[in-house]
C-alpha cells in the first residue's frame, strides 16, 4: 500500500523564548514492511545538528533556534510503500540486545493489579507459544482498557491506567508492554502513522503501539487499541522503553513559556511522489 | 586485644619488629612531644580548611563544610608491593574498558557464555542510548578507582571497581602537600615517590580522547552539578590543576554540531566533558527529561563524534557488585591473561543457594546493595545486633537480586593517631588509574581509615579519615 | 573566560564593596548618634542609614525601634539584612568559592580567612566588640582581599571583572552615602551651613577616610559645595564618583581591547565619564543634588546592565 503523510506540529509561545533545542526521530526506517519513496522534515529556519543512526535503528537529529522564538513548526511528508507482515518486523537493522527491553521505567512498572491481569491473560497457556502468549496479553489490555480520549494524562502510568480503565494509544501500550514484562517478553514502545479506516482508532495523531519480542519471529507489533498487529496501514517510525523514551519529538525552551501545541497528522492512500528535490 | 583482632595485618609491624620501610617514621612518631603533635593537627586542620578542602555528608545536616578528619600517620608501601599492585591495577582498568566496549558493540563474552546476558543489558546502568557507538578510542572509564584492602604480606584483595567517576583524588594530592609542608624532613629521609604528576596525566588522558572532528588543542572541561555537590570542592581544585574550566550545565549549550560554552568572548566549542554528573542527569532530550543539571542535545552531540564524554555515559554497566564477580573472567577473556589481584569471594543473593548461606550466615557476613555506594544500605555482620540483622534477613528475602555478600575481610591495619597516642586503625586504598592514548598510574592512591576502634568502615560518609599514602622510590 | 566565572568574580568584588561601605554607615550612624540631639536627629539619622542600605523595612519588622544595640547588630552580623557585612562577606566569600579557580592563592586566603574571623566574632561576647573595631576590621580585611588581589592576580579580563564590581559598586555606594546625608537629613536647604550640618559633613568625610585628605586638597573651611565638589567631581580622591566612573572605564577599556571587540558598555560609561569632567558643582546645586545623584545611580546602573548583557550573560550576540 503507499501511504502519504503530512504531519504538522506547531508550537506558538506567548512570551518569545530564548532558545529552543529538540532532538528528532522523525524519520521513518526501511524494513521489510516499508520503503521509504520520499521523506522530509522541514524545521524552517532552525538549525540542524549532525544526525546519527541509534543502536535502535532510528536517525535522529537535533535541532536548535535562538530567540527570541515566538511560533516553531516542524512539517513532516512524505511516501512509504508498505506490505502487510502480520505485525512482523523484517530485515531491520539494529544493535540493542532484545533483552535490554525487559528494563521497566516509571510508566510501565509492574504492579499487583498488573500481575494479576497478567496472570489471568495467560491462565491456562503454560505450554504455550510466545506469540500465542503476546497476543493473550494484547487481549486482555484491550479488554481492560477502553479507548476513551481525554481520560489520562502523558505522564498517566500503566498502573494508573489500567485502575482507570480508560485510555488512548499510549495507555494501552505502556500496559501491554507492563504484562509483557510481567510475562517476561521484552516489549518496547513504537510510534508511528496509522492510516484510519473507519473503525479505527487513535490515529487523530500521531499513532503508538507495542512491540513484542518472540523467539524465533524476532519483534512483532501489538496495537492493543486496534486489536491487532501491525498491518500494510502502519509506517513505522521509531521505538523506546515507553512513550518519554520513544517520543519522536522531544525539546525544551529556555525561559519559562507558556506554549500552545498544535498537531494535524494526515494519512492518506496513494498520493503522488510529491518529491520536490 | 580480643583473639579476633590479633589475626589482623599489621603493615608496619611483625610481632614486635617494625618494618624497614616504617622504620623513619617509627622514630618520627616517638620522638613527637604530645604538645607538638597536637599542635600539627591543629596546622593541618587549618590547612586543610584555608584551601578550603571540606565535605558535606549526605543527608546528615550539620556543617556542610564538615573537614574529612586527616591523620598525620603516613601509610607506605615498599617499591616491590607496588609494583604487584601497579601492574594488577592497570591489568584490571584495561579489562574493564574492554568489556564495556564490547557489551555495546559484539558482546562476545555473552556470546561465549562467559557471563549471563541478563547481568548486562538489565542492569540500570546499562545505556540503550550508546549501544553501537564507539568513543574515541574506544576508551568508556577514563579514570578507573579500585578498591583494594590487604588482609596479609602479599594478599590485597579489590573490594569493588569505580568506572563512572571516582571522587577522592584530591584528597590523595592535597595529603600529600600538607605533608611535605609540615614535616619536610621526612621526605628527606625517604624517598618518597610523587603523586603530583596526577594533574598532567590526568589532562593528557582527556585531552587524547578528544574526538575526531576536534581540530587543534582539545578544549576540556570538568562539567559539574555546581557547588552544593558535596564533591565540588574537588571539581573545583582538578579544574584549577589542570587550568580547563569548571563549567555547569548552564554554561553550555548545543547548537549544529557541537557543544558550547557561554564565554565572556561569546561562545567557544567544548572538545571534551569530564563529566561529574550521573548520566540520568547529562541530557534531559535523552535522560530524565527533567534533569536541570545537564545540556539539552548533548547526547546527540556525542553520538555523531562532535564530543567526548568522560566517563563515557554507560561505563557504569562494568562497576556494579554483580558484574564484579565477573572481573577476573574479564582479563582472562580479553587479555588473555592470569588477573593479577584477586576477587573478595562474593555470593549472589540473585543465586537460590548463595543466598541460603548468606541468609543463614548473616551474623559473619558482610551484605552489600548491588548498587549500593558510600557504605550505605550495607550490613556489617559481626557489627551488628539482632534487630539489624533480621532486618536485613527481611530486605534480603524480598528483593534478593538486590543484595551480594562477602566475608568479613581481615583489614590490615595502619598505625594512626589517636587519643591515648598511636594505635591500629583498619585502612583500604584507592588508586586512580587513567586510560586514554596510555594506562597511566600515579604510584599512591587515597587510604582511608577507620578511625573509630575495631571500626571496618571506611567511609568517610561513616566517620572515615584519610592518609597520606607513600609508595618508596625503588 | 567562562561567563559565570567572570559574573562570579564581578560579584564577589562588588559584594566586598558593599561590606565596606556598610560599616562605613555604621560609622557615620554612630558618630551622629554622639551628637546632640537637635530636630529628632539621632532616630531619624539611623532611619536614614537603614533606608540608604535599603533596609529599613526588614529592620524595623524584625527589631521595631532603633537601638544602637540593635543597629550594630542588624548591620554587622545579622544575616537577615542582606547588606550586613555578614552577609556581604559570606556572599562575597561563596561567590569566590565557587571561581575558586579563577583566584590565586592568596586571594582566596584573605576572603576565607576573612570569613572565617568574622564567623568567630560572631561567636564572641558582642560587648567585646566595640563598633569602632567591627568597623576597622571591616576597613582592614577589605583591605588585605583588594591588596591581594592587586598584587597577586593576573592582569587579564578577570581582574578586570573583579575592578568592574569595585569600581561600579563604589560609584553606586559613595552617590548613596551622599544622598543619605542630603536628602534624608537635610530636606530643607535652609540647614546647610548650620553647625549640625558642619560636623555631620565631617563625619561624612571620617566614613570615608577622607578626613585629612578633604583638608590637603582644600585649604579653608567645608562647605556644601567643597564637600560635593570632593565627593563627586574631584579626581584625586579614590572614593569619587569621578574616580569611581574613570575606573570603569579604564576596566572596560582592557576588556575591550584584549577581546579586540569594542562594547556599548565603554561608549556609556565615557558618556557618563565626559559629563562629570566638564561639570561645574554649581550645575550639581541647580540641578539639585539629590536630583543629580539619583540621575548618576540610575545611568551608573545602566552600565552596570550592559556588562551584564555584554559579559556575564555569554549568549551569542
Amino acid at each position: 500500500m503507499r501511504l502519504s503523510v503530512r504531519h504538522v506540529t506547531r508550537y506558538v509561545f506567548e512570551a518569545p523564548v530564548k532558545r529552543l533545542i529538540q532532538s528528532h526521530r522523525l524519520w521513518p526506517s526501511e524494513h521489510g514492511g516499508q520503503r521509504i519513496l520520499s521523506w522530509q522534515v522541514d524545521t524552517g529556519a532552525a538549525n540542524a545538528g549532525a544526525g546519527f543512526r541509534d543502536g535502535a535503528g532510528d536517525w535522529t537529529q537535533t535541532v536548535s533556534m535562538k530567540g527570541p522564538v515566538t511560533e516553531f513548526a516542524i512539517t513532516v511528508s512524505g511516501v512509504v510503500e508498505t506490505e502487510d507482515l502480520s505485525g512482523v518486523l523484517r530485515g531491520y537493522r539494529e544493535q540493542v540486545p532484545a533483552s535490554a527491553y525487559l528494563t521497566s521505567t516509571r510508566a510501565t512498572a509492574p504492579t499487583v493489579e498488573l500481575r494479576t491481569l497478567a496472570a489471568d491473560a495467560l491462565d491456562g497457556l503454560d505450554g504455550a507459544s510466545t506469540l500465542d502468549r503476546a497476543h493473550a496479553l494484547a487481549r486482555a489490555v484491550r479488554d481492560a482498557i477502553a479507548y476513551a480520549g481525554g481520560r489520562t494524562e502523558p505522564a498517566t502510568t500503566a498502573a494508573e491506567a489500567l485502575e482507570g480503565g480508560q485510555g488512548v494509544c499510549q495507555d494501552q501500550t505502556h500496559v501491554l508492554i507492563a504484562l509483557a514484562h510481567i510475562a517476561d517478553i521484552p516489549a518496547r514502545y513504537v510510534t508511528g502513522y496509522l492510516f484510519a479506516t473507519e473503525d479505527s482508532v487513535g490515529a487523530e495523531a500521531s499513532h503508538a503501539w507495542a512491540e513484542l519480542f518472540v523467539g524465533g519471529l524476532g519483534w512483532v507489533g501489538f496495537d492493543a487499541a486496534n486489536g491487532c498487529c501491525p498491518d500494510a496501514r502502519y509506517i513505522r517510525l521509531g521505538s523506546g522503553f515507553d512513550a518519554s523514551d520513544g517520543a519522536p519529538i522531544r525539546g525544551v525552551v529556555e525561559g519559562a513559556a507558556t506554549e500552545t501545541l498544535e498537531v494535524s497528522v494526515a494519512v492518506t492512500q496513494g498520493g503522488q511522489q510529491q518529491v520536490q528535490q | 586485644m580480643t583473639r579476633q583482632e590479633q589475626t589482623f595485618f599489621n603493615e608496619m609491624l611483625t610481632g614486635s619488629d617494625v618494618r624497614a620501610a616504617y622504620e623513619s617514621l617509627q622514630r618520627w612518631q616517638a620522638d613527637m612531644p604530645s604538645e607538638l603533635r597536637t599542635l600539627k593537627q591543629h596546622e593541618a586542620e587549618e590547612l586543610f580548611r584555608r584551601v578550603g578542602i571540606t565535605f558535606a555528608v549526605y543527608g546528615e545536616g550539620g556543617d556542610p563544610e564538615r573537614l574529612i578528619p586527616f591523620d598525620m600517620f603516613p601509610r607506605v608501601f615498599t617499591a616491590d608491593e607496588w609494583r604487584k599492585l601497579d601492574r594488577g591495577i592497570r591489568q584490571r582498568a584495561a579489562a574493564l574498558n574492554a568489556f564495556i566496549a564490547d557489551v555495546y558493540d559484539r558482546r562476545e563474552i555473552i556470546k561465549a557464555g562467559r557471563i549471563p546476558e541478563h547481568l548486562v543489558t538489565r542492569n540500570e546502568a546499562f545505556e540503550k542510548a550508546v549501544v553501537g557507538m564507539r568513543p574515541p578510542r574506544n576508551v568508556w572509564s577514563h579514570i578507573v578507582g579500585i578498591d583494594l584492602v590487604r588482609t596479609g604480606r602479599d594478599q590485597f584483595y579489590v573490594l569493588e571497581d569505580n568506572c563512572r567517576t571516582p571522587s577522592g583524588v584530591s584528597y590523595m594530592l592535597q595529603n600529600r602537600e600538607i605533608m611535605m609542608r609540615m614535616f619536610p624532613q621526612l621526605f628527606h629521609e625517604n624517598r618518597i615517590a610523587p603523586v603530583d604528576g596526577y594533574a598532567s596525566a590526568l589532562k593528557r588522558t582527556l585531552a587524547s580522547v578528544a574526538p575526531q572532528k576536534c581540530d587543534g588543542e582539545p578544549n576540556v572541561v570538568i562539567l559539574t552539578p555546581g557547588q552544593f555537590n558535596s564533591a565540588y570542592y574537588e571539581h573545583s581544585f582538578l579544574a584549577d590543576l589542570m587550568g580547563v574550566d569548571l563549567v555547569e550545565g548552564q554554561d553550555l549549550f548545543v547548537e549544529g554540531d557541537f557543544v558550547w560554552m557561554k564565554t565572556t568572548e561569546g561562545p567557544r566549542k567544548v572538545d571534551v566533558i569530564y563529566r561529574r554528573i550521573d548520566d540520568a542527569f547529562l541530557d534531559p532530550l535523552c535522560f530524565r527529561p527533567d534533569s536541570m543539571l545537564g545540556v539539552p542535545g548533548l547526547m546527540n552531540v556525542y553520538r555523531s563524534g562532535g564530543v567526548a564524554i568522560c566517563s563515557a555515559p554507560g561505563a557504569g554497566v562494568a562497576d556494579d557488585k554483580a558484574v564484579y564477580t565477573f572481573v577476573p573472567e574479564m582479563v582472562r577473556f580479553y587479555l588473555g591473561e592470569a588477573p593479577i589481584l584477586e576477587n573478595v569471594p562474593t555470593w549472589q543473593c540473585a543465586k537460590a543457594d548463595d543466598c541460603k548461606y548468606v541468609q543463614e550466615n548473616l551474623s559473619e557476613l558482610v551484605v552489600k546493595e548491588v548498587h549500593g555506594s558510600g557504605g550505605y544500605g550495607m550490613l556489617v555482620g559481626p557489627k551488628a545486633d539482632k534487630a539489624q540483622i533480621e532486618a536485613f534477613r527481611a530486605k534480603i528475602a524480598e528483593r534478593p537480586e538486590n543484595y551480594i555478600a562477602q566475608p568479613t575481610l581481615a583489614l590490615s591495619t595502619v598505625p594512626t593517631f589517636v587519643d591515648e597516642g598511636v594505635a591500629p586503625r583498619h585502612v583500604d586504598l584507592r588508586p586512580y588509574c587513567l586510560v586514554g592514548e596510555k594506562i597511566e598510574l600515579v604510584p599512591g592512591g587515597l587510604t582511608r581509615v577507620a578511625l573509630k576502634e575495631g571500626s571496618l568502615v571506611v567511609n568517610s560518609s561513616q566517620g572515615g579519615g584519610v592518609k597520606d599514602t607513600w609508595v618508596l622510590a625503588e | 573566560m567562562l561567563s559565570r566565572t567572570a559574573s562570579h568574580l564581578y560579584w564577589m568584588a562588588r559584594y566586598i564593596e558593599r561590606a565596606e561601605t556598610t560599616a562605613r554607615l555604621m560609622q557615620v550612624g554612630a558618630r551622629n548618634a554622639l551628637m546632640p540631639d537637635i530636630g529628632g536627629g539621632y532616630r531619624n539619622d539611623w532611619e536614614a542609614i537603614l533606608q540608604a542600605s535599603g533596609t529599613l523595612e526588614v529592620f524595623r519588622d524584625k527589631y521595631g525601634e532603633t537601638r544602637q544595640r540593635n543597629l550594630e547588630t542588624f548591620l554587622f552580623f545579622d544575616q537577615d539584612n542582606p547588606a550586613s557585612v555578614m552577609s556581604c562577606m559570606a556572599q562575597a566569600r561563596e561567590n569566590a568559592r565557587v571561581v575558586r579557580t579563577g583566584l590565586t592563592s592568596q586571594t582566596w586566603d584573605a576572603m576565607n580567612s576573612s570569613f572565617q574571623d568574622l564567623k568567630r566574632m560572631h561567636r564572641t561576647e558582642r560587648s567585646k566588640l566595640s563598633l569602632q573595631d567591627l568597623a576597622e576590621w571591616t576597613s582592614n580585611a577589605c583591605a588585605l582581599i583588594r591588596g591581594s588581589i592587586a598584587s597577586t592576580q593576573l592582569r587579564n579580563d578577570g581582574y578586570h571583572f573583579m575592578g568592574l564590581g569595585f569600581t561600579l559598586e563604589r560609584a553606586d555606594n559613595t552617590a548613596r552615602l551622599l544622598d543619605v546625608k542630603y536628602y534624608v537629613l537635610l530636606p530643607s536647604l535652609t540647614y546647610i551651613g548650620s553647625g549640625l550640618d558642619q560636623t555631620q559633613w565631617v563625619t561624612l568625610l571620617r566614613s570615608m577616610s577622607a578626613h585629612r585628605a578633604f583638608h590637603w586638597t582644600y585649604k579653608g573651611e567645608i562647605t556644601a559645595s567643597r564637600i560635593a565638589h570632593f565627593l563627586i567631581l574631584n579626581s584625586q580622591f579614590p572614593r569619587s564618583l569621578l574616580t569611581a566612573v574613570q575606573g570603569t572605564c579604564e576596566h572596560l577599556d582592557h576588556l575591550a581591547r584584549g577581546y579586540r571587540q569594542t562594547s556599548r558598555a565603554q561608549s556609556a560609561a565615557r558618556a557618563l565619564y565626559g559629563e562629570l569632567a566638564e561639570a561645574q558643582v554649581e550645575d550639581i546645586f541647580d540641578e539639585g543634588l539629590h536630583e543629580f545623584l539619583a540621575r548618576f545611580m540610575r545611568q551608573n546602573a545602566g552600565i552596570a546592565g550592559i556588562v551584564q548583557d555584554t559579559y556575564l550573560i555569554g549568549e551569542p550576540a
